[in-house]
């Protein structure tokens, strides 16, 4: 775990020291793809990056859990539904549940994992264009109250990549009503919505916050020169996704936010 | 062996990108008599032995728990099948 930074001036914001005290656990499915660079983000965002195996039936000493993108189970039978009853994943679900609300962050197929789960509403189905997309995406972030959002304003601007092919977020009406009054949803698509999303939703929580999921990888734009911005000049920066992980290591830690 | 037979479908009221692709590349190879196409799932349970009440049973509970989502489909068919 000693890798960081891949080049000199990587950390867009000082790490700050007492946050090394918190632990992520990032979670690998057989199938997934983008644990190594969730933990790279916990660890670029200051925190302490933990394996977990989702074969694993305890969750260990760990402060929240990313669960992150990729083909779990090669998306067989639906994206993220055998990955759903993973003997890990039933610890996860009764973590976010309990009293202590252990924050959860679900990107991508993990977001698709979230919603088989339960955890979060609705579920995701093919783009209504059927293509697998790959682009930089601009976000905003409509909630800034959640475990994972902390570090960003209400109505603040991201541009983040996304590449996915079972990315359409849909849900009845109702759940949609419901997600919308109560400030759930936490993201949506700016400019051009990439797959046919209800009401251009990227990202949603659950009631209480702690759990958030979203189609688009923070965790892919959290480095200079390796972000969005160095690909093709959408705007925003390279390092836009590193706030949603600075912001549950504060949390953790007992930030003054 | 018997088989358990389970068909799933898309809700009605949920869009079905892949059905709609179909249906549209029917009428380049002539095929014109379709107005409309949903795609959707048949999984075949093999059962080692008799289908009981209680295997067939446990067939409709993995059906709506693990072979659908409820939230975007509807099993719409749990039946046994003699080889």
């Amino acid at each position: 775990m000693t890798e960081l930074p891949l080049i000199g001036e990587a950390i867009a914001v000082a790490a700050e020291p007492r946050l090394a005290g918190a632990r992520v656990g990032v979670v690998t499915f057989p199938g997934t793809l983008d644990d190594r660079d969730a933990a790279r983000a916990v660890r670029l965002a200051g925190g302490t990056a933990v394996e977990l195996w989702h074969a694993d039936t305890e969750l260990g000493d760990v402060d929240a859990v990313v669960i992150p993108g990729g083909f779990s189970y090669g998306d067989y039978l639906r994206a993220g539904a055998i990955a759903r009853f993973a003997p890990l994943m039933s610890k996860i679900i009764d973590a976010a549940n309990s009293d202590a609300r252990l924050p959860v962050l679900g990107i991508c197929n993990g977001f698709q994992i979230l919603t088989e789960s339960h955890l979060l509403p609705g579920s995701m189905i093919k783009n209504d264009h059927l293509k697998f997309m790959c682009r930089d995406q601009v976000l905003r972030v409509e909630n800034s109250n959640t475990a994972w959002t902390l570090d960003y304003q209400a109505g603040q601007e991201i541009t983040v990549p996304l590449k996915n092919q079972d990315g359409q977020y849909i849900a009845d009406e109702k759940t949609l009503d419901a997600l919308e009054a109560e400030g759930r949803v936490v993201f949506r698509y700016v400019g051009f919505n990439p797959n046919g999303s209800r009401r251009d939703i990227a990202g949603i929580s659950n009631a209480a916050g702690n759990v958030v999921g979203l189609m688009p990888h923070p965790e892919h734009a959290v480095e200079a020169g390796f972000g969005p911005e160095s690909l093709d000049g959408v705007g925003g920066s390279d390092t836009d996704g590193l706030g949603f992980f600075t912001s549950v290591l504060t949390k953790i830690v007992g930030g003054d936010k | 062996m018997p088989r358990i037979v389970v068909d799933v479908m898309p809700k009605p009221e949920i869009l079905d990108p892949q059905g709609k692709a179909i249906v549209g590349a029917l009428p380049r190879l002539g095929f014109t008599s379709f107005s409309a196409v949903r795609q959707g799932k048949r999984f075949e349970l093999t059962v080692d032995g008799e289908v009981t009440e209680e295997i067939l049973a446990q067939a409709r509970d993995a059906a709506e728990t693990l072979l659908s989502n409820p939230v975007i489909e509807d099993v719409v068919n749990v039946e046994v099948v003699e080889a």
